[in-house]
């Protein structure tokens, strides 16, 4: 075990399976020279020089759709969209292209490929560099999404990314790459669609993923005080979803806030929630609440920027509903 | 070029800089936030550029927006404001540093996703054509900006449909850490034109006297309707790519080079040399900028925070 930061994690993952596999190779720009936009591949370029830690042109489409094709040959590249914002330029090659491309032909063309991005609010970027589209892209099948709470399961679902055949978007979150855990050495792998619990809890079941977990855990230490036990799931992979622990616990504790940090129309809560009341109907003591972004694209002022995310104090008022 | 209007270059110049570099110490101080995109090296370029424009004419940029927009003609105090999320920036506090737009101006915005705006450049040309109206729309972007899809349908467009843009490539050779040579085919940007049909001119941008030559020539061409065409106008940023830039792609002894060609020092030479202006008439042109700035602070950091209560304001034009 090291006690590291999420950017490290990340990082560790990326360099450790570099090493074992030759056809492991990073494109995007500024992953090189510079180290990365968030440092993410800061030594990279010096250790595993420029044909394996490729600076591209800005060109989104093409930096997905040079990833697709070297992918479809047997290479198993990262490629780096420097934030989840920018994907909207390649939008065609992730969704018409890479989502389709071995179902639409039989099974023929594998794409062992990864997209790394990062998103979020939170730090006075404005409406289009601030975003958490995650659900845009959860939508489509043949697209698996992996977003990471923990630095332990950065590290052990990028490793899986990595190795797995299919086209991966893993979204990272900028206001998180700071955040600090315990991370085992090593091939450590945790596999993809699987969520888990990250607190127990009785009372009340908090369902979210990355950002939100940071803000959920601060929420369930606010509601400790006052005797409720809130049990946090961590989504880890929105698609495949695991709902296994979400009704596991809600049919302990009959009540569910689901959290995310995007938008609440069309978002990853009203999925969760509906499959709640799907799969758990006869459980339900009180309506679902969905903790979310106020339906706003994201302004440039603090304080106007901080109105809009979602906070702990939310979470705990929407407990207090639940309850 | 008359002479007063060259002392008014200088203006626009120094007020540029001195914005800029009490930016880079707001920033430091935490009263700006976000990321923020210093103009300072490139001061020649829009100045000369919108300096050759007629009030018909629009323009539109990237997010490296402070300069285009204080000479487009917004007051100090209002891109400050906006540096600093107040409710009177000139985009309500926001868009900040990357958002400037002033539509009475005939300015359409900076714009933070690369190469974005030129569709919509030739867009904006589209309706001015469509309407018989004789505006040009001026399309600045970085030599980066030129890898993107974007950049080749929008060019494409306007050749094919004959719009008035005028389309400005500001190549300060550094895409964040990519030299043009790492990042495009031909690190000539004009010869980009070229493959679109497009008359194009390479031209000298530490020199604001050449910008506004060449841009009056271009700008006179577009509005006669002979078709979209292109300026590469060189030049180079003295700053990072943004704030909190390592700088770890260039040498300082190159950094150093290029600032011997400071567009500022080039103007001041040329005042002098040629015997245009004095050097207490410059000093009092510095003083005037200095104040301007000084007093936009104080203006901006007086100014209130935009209304929790406005967080809805303008997501839709019509009421829902
Ligand atoms: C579509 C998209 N991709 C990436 C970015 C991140 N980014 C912002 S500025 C920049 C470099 C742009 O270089 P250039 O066009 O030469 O303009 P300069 O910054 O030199 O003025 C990059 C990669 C972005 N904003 N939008």
């Amino acid at each position: 075990m090291s006690r590291l930061t999420m950017r490290e994690a990340i990082s560790q993952a990326m360099w450790e399976e570099m090493e074992k596999d030759p056809s492991v190779f990073i494109l995007g720009e500024e992953v090189g020279v510079w180290g990365g936009s968030y440092a993410v591949t800061k030594g990279f370029y010096d250790h595993f020089g420029g044909e394996r830690v490729r600076d591209t042109p800005i060109a989104e489409t093409a930096i997905i759709g040079a990833a697709i094709g070297s992918a479809m040959t047997g290479l198993r590249p990262i490629a780096e969209l420097m934030t989840i914002n920018f994907a909207f330029a390649a939008m065609d090659q992730i969704v018409n292209q890479a989502a389709k491309l071995h179902y639409m032909f039989g099974g023929q063309f594998v794409l062992p490929l990864v997209i790394r991005a990062v998103g979020g609010g939170g730090r006075q970027l404005g409406a289009t560099h601030s975003q958490t589209p995650d659900a845009v892209f959860a939508h489509f099948p043949g697209l698996k999404v992996v977003s990471p709470g923990t630095p332990a399961d950065a590290k052990g679902l990028l490793k899986t990314a990595i190795r797995s055949n299919d086209p991966i978007l893993f979204i990272e979150n900028a206001t998180m790459y700071q955040v600090r855990g315990e991370v085992p050495d090593g091939d450590y792998l945790v596999p993809i669609g699987i969520s888990c619990i990250q607190r127990p809890g009785k009372d009340v079941t908090i369902v979210t993923y990355s950002k939100g977990l940071e803000i959920s855990l601060k929420a369930a230490e606010e509601l400790a005080k006052d005797g409720i036990e809130a049990e946090i799931v961590d989504l880890r992979t929105l698609r495949p979803l695991d709902m296994g622990p979400v009704i596991e616990s809600f049919k302990k504790t009959n009540r569910a806030v689901i959290v995310e940090e995007g938008w609440k129309s069309f978002g990853v809560g009203a999925e969760i929630a509906s499959r709640i009341y799907e799969q758990a109907f006869d459980y339900v003591d009180a309506p679902v609440v969905r903790v979310a972004q106020k339906e706003v694209p994201l302004p440039y002022n603090r304080a106007l920027e901080q109105s809009a995310l979602p906070q702990p104090s939310d979470v705990v008022a929407a407990v207090r509903e639940v309850l | 070029m008359d002479n007063a209007n060259l002392l008014d270059f200088y203006y626009q110049m120094v007020l540029i800089r001195r914005l800029e570099e009490r930016g880079a110490e707001l920033y430091q101080a935490g009263k700006i936030g976000g990321f923020m995109h210093l103009y300072i090296g490139q001061e020649a370029v829009s100045t000369g550029l919108i300096g050759a424009r007629q009030p018909q004419d629009r323009v539109i940029t990237a997010y490296r927006d402070h300069g285009v927009a204080i000479n487009c003609g917004i007051p100090a105090n209002e891109v400050i404001a906006e540096l600093m999320g107040k409710a009177t920036g000139i985009s309500q506090g926001r868009g900040g540093s990357m958002h400037m737009a002033d539509r009475t101006r005939n300015f359409w915005g900076g714009h933070a996703i690369v190469g974005a705006h030129l569709p919509i450049a030739a867009g904006l040309a589209l309706g001015d054509k469509y309407a018989g109206r004789d505006g040009v729309t001026i399309c600045m972007f970085g030599e980066g900006a030129t890898n993107i899809g974007f950049f080749h349908e929008a060019v494409n467009l306007a050749k094919v449909w004959n719009l008035p843009v005028l389309w400005v490539c500001e190549n300060n050779r550094y895409g964040m850490g990519t030299t043009v040579e790492r990042a495009s085919a031909v690190s000539e940007i004009q010869q980009k034109a070229e493959g679109y049909g497009m008359v194009h001119e390479r031209v000298d941008g530490m020199n604001v006297l050449a910008v506004y030559d060449a841009s009056k020539k271009a700008i006179e061409a577009v509005r006669n309707g002979s078709g979209p065409r292109m300026l590469e106008i060189m030049t180079y940023r003295f700053r990072g790519h943004s704030m909190g830039d390592p700088e770890r792609y260039r040498k300082q002894a190159e950094v150093k080079k290029w600032e011997e060609q400071d567009p500022l020092g080039v103007l001041h030479n040329h005042l002098i040399e040629n015997q245009v202006t004095s050097i207490e008439v410059l000093e009092e042109i510095e003083e005037r900028a200095n104040l301007a700035i000084q007093k936009a602070v104080e203006f901006a950091e007086a100014s209130p925070e935009p209304g929790l209560d406005t967080l809805f304001n303008n997501i839709y034009a019509e009421e829902v």
